[in-house]
């Protein structure tokens, strides 16, 4: 039995912005996740966009906190050294209705309070944007959107969170939650029991099943399905903005987008689907991508694709967040409901819900932080004269294990030693971008494994691609010539 | 009995047929269009040969040996060569063209290595 | 401050192309050289195809990969080749300089007189293939398995689907099952296999492995590790016959879909790519569009053996040692070279450019676009024919070698060379 101040529930890019915010009051404060590693949810696979804030109903959760959410990222980004990109975007209709509902969008995002914002002509988009269909009729130009990776930025706060004292475990399937006598509560899962004076449910996609195991007044939640493609970065870019087409009532529709490594994003597709884990492509879903995407750029070429992934939004009925205390339910909250713009929400809601926190169990804030440990500047990105220094100072930056994208064996055995380190391949490329490049693993695979295997003591037939029964590998050799499988 | 093999000798690939007696002796072949047809069809009717090569796990050592047999082996025999090679225990050091097991069960081919191990 | 180590020869990959090409420049008397090779040991992809058949063409005998590699190794040491391992070339700019890194001698740049690119080439991924379904474990490209089975020692898995029937993937068909695997099929999209007749017999009917031609994977399934895939046929224009599914419960999915060359430093070095063959534009003598840069092997053009390899690289290593003594490249003139075109059923043809005057005899390497049965290869020189060869059967699967005879070509003038491929019945 685990005994602790606040338990959050969810690993993901509000579970982590939160468990950074908690980190800085006096309070036991640990995180666990189902999956085996941070960002494993809708956080890794998501378009990647810090929206300004001109698409939310103005007056609703998302609204707000898109708008004061997007502020932050900037100064969050900086102090934390992930990559962010003001890149801009243009929201691009191609006929009268669009052109309407364009300047609807203009209205509301000025009442939503977002800067700069500016419709533009089909000549003005052209100027802007030349490989866009010639057809574009009008664009809303929005010079404050941003790119970011959310699966970096939700490593990064879990790394700070982690040295300032947030234990996070994971494999942790919730089973049960009783509120007991004393109004603590406890939380069953499949390896432990927790107790604890505060919950936090940042759940994702199970965030109204655990919101129902506490709460009577029962939430349905819908699990849609974005499928993606993402194209080899050493394809030229069409676009140095991210474009979108006019939204619809199903979300802000395809996107044609860089990312802040420099490949191309093509997606995502908006399906409903029963199941919230079933993050499968489907020929349908990827068919639909490219139809989508070629009408913003005719030219599309998916012939540098290297790979389709797809992710799942946790969608309320009620269509918006709900952010703060489950109601009746005394020392439980919850951040749930959080699809687009929840990566641009998140440090928002997170400043929110933590305040409310401190407030519910009279916290103060730590007298001083341990400074966030920088990641260092990827070998990729540095000057020779840099890399020299890298080298001398430790050889195994001499090391390329992924050639694509140019990543040593420094860098993968720093991700496994990071403060919340790294434990599958997946894990690894998430964190260093060994095996996200254009073999996609083929060359690097085994030599990642085998560091893995290394560092971590776990042998070879243990390490796995992405947690569970993900195993890379069956047996040894020996084993199979023995007939063990034949 | 007739029976269709595809000759291997190169690209075109003959569909070859070739006459069986009753007692499954080679009597002719139709279908190839050189002499080397002919040939490997009397060959892989009367006594089918393979190459093998493997790898074995060598005790002490994460590399495992890349063996050969020195000679082709009956291809009727693959799967009890294999079963034999699962038995053969092998340690460092190693070094490349050496005989790891002699005359395989009685096939007159040798297991040799074809790398070195140190 | 990084210093900067003058050199005459540079390789870059010391598989069977940058080990011949480094052989025959030091024959050539280039004793200033270096081989820079990322794995820990020299001798490339060989490393791992411990299955025999390579060699017959230059030792008329049959070797495993890895003898066939160490004869070049053990030439490479005799003749004191130096050969630096766990090093990873980083650049190459246009006046060849090159940068390189690795743990024992840290970050390096050098600056060289010749470079030989041998870099090789890699597989097409999944992503290329566009293959619906969930990304789970289990699914890797036929070279990875490979190297998992050859050179670490573990089983990727037990149930196994080969999608592709190139040579590498019929090769782990065979590799798998007689390691102790059970393979269930191997399929193929196009109406016929890219691999050997010997191959198809020898690695798959002799194990009873179904080869489905015109099917490929339509879907992937599987949360955690592979589960399971469905095949289906597919038309003319390779789209899925709909009811034409079948699903194969599998562990391990293995693609063996093409291979690539690997030419991210030579297009860093501002090296013109050729579209068709994915490798460097180059000229008789196997020098690129960049002055004193050569490229030879796989990263210039896949090729089906070895053998092939290893003479080329010869020829690019000679040239280079050529083209340091005294430190110019052949004509620059565009009068004085022909063009190589690729005519109708014709692919790809190497090199892409002949001097007027070759110092040898010049072989053209190509691939016809289909199958040919009883056709003739064609050369013309400005609509003249020059050289005529007939087969039995040309397929995309093999690649063809034409010579040109440098008398032959001493007589001719024009501007423009053309292959093409010339009656016979063609498919797919």
């Amino acid at each position: 039995m685990i005994q602790l101040d606040i338990l959050v529930i969810g690993a993901g890019i509000t579970g982590t912005a939160l468990s950074r915010e908690l980190s800085r009051l006096n309070a036991t404060v640990a995180v666990i996740d189902r999956a085996c590693d941070v960002a494993e949810g809708a956080t890794k696979a998501n378009s990647g966009i810090v929206h300004a804030g001109y698409d939310a109903l103005p007056g609703t959760q998302k609204a707000m906190y898109n708008v004061r959410g997007a502020q932050m990222y900037p100064g969050l980004c900086e102090s934390l050294g992930v990559s962010y990109r003001k890149c801009g975007a243009l929201v691009i209709g191609f006929d009268e209705a669009d052109c309407a509902a364009l300047r609807d969008l203009l209205d509301r995002g000025i009442q939503n309070g977002v800067r700069d914002l500016r419709l533009l002509s089909q000549k003005e988009a052209l100027a802007l944007e030349p490989s866009l269909n010639p057809e574009v009729l009008c664009a809303l130009s929005v010079p404050e959107s941003a790119i970011v990776s959310p699966y970096e930025m939700a490593f990064a706060l879990a790394d700070d969170a982690a040295v300032n004292g947030v234990s996070f475990s994971f494999d942790q399937d919730v089973t049960g939650i009783s509120r007991l006598e004393d109004g603590t509560w406890q939380v069953t899962t499949s390896k432990d029991v927790f107790i604890c004076k505060v919950l936090v449910n940042c759940a994702g996609s199970s965030g109204a099943d655990l919101h129902n195991m506490i709460s009577d007044q029962k939430l349905h939640m819908v699990h849609r399905r974005g499928q993606y493609y993402l194209l080899d970065r050493a394809a030229e870019l069409p676009f140095s903005r991210t474009v979108f087409q006019c939204p619809s009532r199903m979300g802000k529709g395809v996107l044609v987008s860089p990312t802040v490594h420099g490949n191309l994003l093509l997606g995502p597709t908006a399906e409903d689907i029963p199941d919230p884990l079933d993050t499968a492509t489907t020929s349908d879903g990827l068919s639909e991508i490219l139809k989508k995407a070629s009408r913003t750029w005719p030219a599309l070429s998916v012939r540098t694709n290297i790979t389709n992934f797809s992710g799942v939004r946790a969608h309320l009925d009620t269509d918006d967040f709900i952010v703060g205390p489950v109601p009746f339910a005394p020392g439980a909250f919850e951040a749930i409901g959080i699809e687009s713009p929840g990566l641009s929400s998140a440090p928002a809601i997170a400043q929110d819900l933590s305040a409310m926190i401190a407030s519910y169990l009279s916290l103060e804030r730590k007298s001083s932080l341990r400074p966030f440990p920088k990641h260092p500047k990827p070998f990729h990105e540095m000057s020779d004269e840099e890399r020299t220094v890298a080298v001398s100072t430790d050889p195994e930056y001499g090391r390329i294990v992924c050639r694509c994208e140019v990543v040593t064996e420094a860098e993968i055995r720093q991700a496994i030693r990071r403060p919340v380190g790294a434990r599958t391949i997946d894990g690894i490329k998430r964190r260093t971008r060994a095996g996200m490049g254009r073999c996609q693993g083929g060359f690097c695979s085994p030599r990642v494994a085998q560091i893995l295997s290394e560092e971590t003591g776990t042998p070879l037939l243990r390490i796995t691609k992405d947690g569970g029964h993900s195993y890379l590998l069956a047996d040894t050799i020996g084993s199979f010539l023995k007939g063990g499988h034949r | 009995m007739d029976k269709v093999i595809t000759c291997i000798n190169c690209p075109v690939g003959c569909r070859m047929t070739v006459t069986l007696s009753d007692h499954g002796e080679f009597v002719s072949v139709t279908g190839n269009t050189c002499p080397r047809g002919a040939k490997y069809a009397e060959q892989e009717c009367t006594l089918p040969l393979r190459m093998i090569t493997a790898v074995l796990p060598v005790a002490g050592s994460d590399t495992p040996l890349s063996v050969k047999t020195s000679s082709p082996v009956p291809k009727e025999m693959i799967a009890e060569i294999m079963e034999e090679l699962s038995r053969v225990s092998i340690s460092t050091p190693i070094s490349a063209g050496q005989v790891i097991l002699p005359n395989i069960l009685n096939t007159g081919a040798d297991l040799v290595a074809t790398r070195s191990l140190l | 401050m990084v210093c900067e180590q003058l050199i005459d020869l540079l390789v870059i990959g010391a598989g069977p192309a940058g080990l011949a090409a480094a052989i025959a420049a030091k024959e050539e008397g280039i004793s200033s050289l270096l081989v820079l090779e990322r794995e820990k040991e020299p001798g490339g992809i060989l490393r791992q195809c411990i299955h025999n058949g390579f060699g017959l063409h230059r030792f008329s005998e049959e070797l495993t990969g890895p003898e066939y590699a160490a004869r070049d190794i053990a030439r490479a040491h005799e003749l004191e080749i130096p050969i630096e391992c766990d090093t990873t070339v980083l650049s190459v700019s246009p006046d060849r300089q090159v940068t390189c890194v690795s743990p024992k001698h840290g970050f390096r740049r050098f600056s060289a007189k010749a470079i030989i690119l041998a870099m090789g080439c890699r597989e097409r991924p999944r992503g290329a293939l566009c293959t619906p379904g969930t990304r789970c474990a289990g699914i890797y490209s036929a070279g990875t398995a490979q190297r998992f089975v050859n050179l670490e020692g573990y089983m990727p898995g037990k149930r196994v689907v080969i999608l592709g029937s190139g040579d590498i993937g019929l090769i782990m068909a065979r590799r798998m099952t007689l390691q102790g695997a059970k393979v269930l099929a191997c399929v193929e999209i196009m109406p016929y296999s890219s691999g050997l007749n010997r191959n198809i017999v020898q690695c798959l009917d002799d194990y009873g492995i179904p080869l489905y031609l015109s099917h490929t994977v339509t879907e992937i399934r599987g949360r955690d590790r592979l589960e399971g895939i469905t095949v289906s046929e597919v038309d003319s224009n390779r789209n899925p016959i709909p009811g034409s599914e079948i699903r194969f419960d599998c562990d391990t999915l293995l693609l063996s879909c093409g291979l690539i060359p690997e030419n991210e430093l030579s297009q860093g070095a501002g090296v013109e790519i050729s579209p068709l063959t994915s490798g460097a534009v180059v000229r008789e003598t196997f020098e690129t569009s960049v002055p004193g840069i050569f490229a030879c092997g796989n990263v210039l053009h896949v090729h089906d053996l070895v053998d092939h390899v290893s003479n080329e690289s010869f020829k690019a290593g000679r040239a280079a040692a050529a083209y340091i003594r005294s430190a110019s490249s052949a004509e620059t003139d565009t009068a004085d070279v022909w063009k190589v075109q690729d005519g109708a059923g014709v692919r790809g043809t190497v090199p892409q450019m002949i001097s007027k005057h070759p110092s040898s005899d010049v072989d053209l390497m190509f691939r016809p676009s289909a199958v040919f049965r009883n056709a003739s290869a064609v050369v013309e020189c400005d609509g003249v024919e020059i050289l005529r060869k007939k087969s039995l059967i040309f397929t995309p699967g093999e690649m063809a070698v034409l010579t040109l005879k440098k008398a032959l070509l001493d007589t001719l003038s024009g501007s423009c060379i053309e292959v093409r491929m010339e009656g016979g019945s063609s498919r797919g």
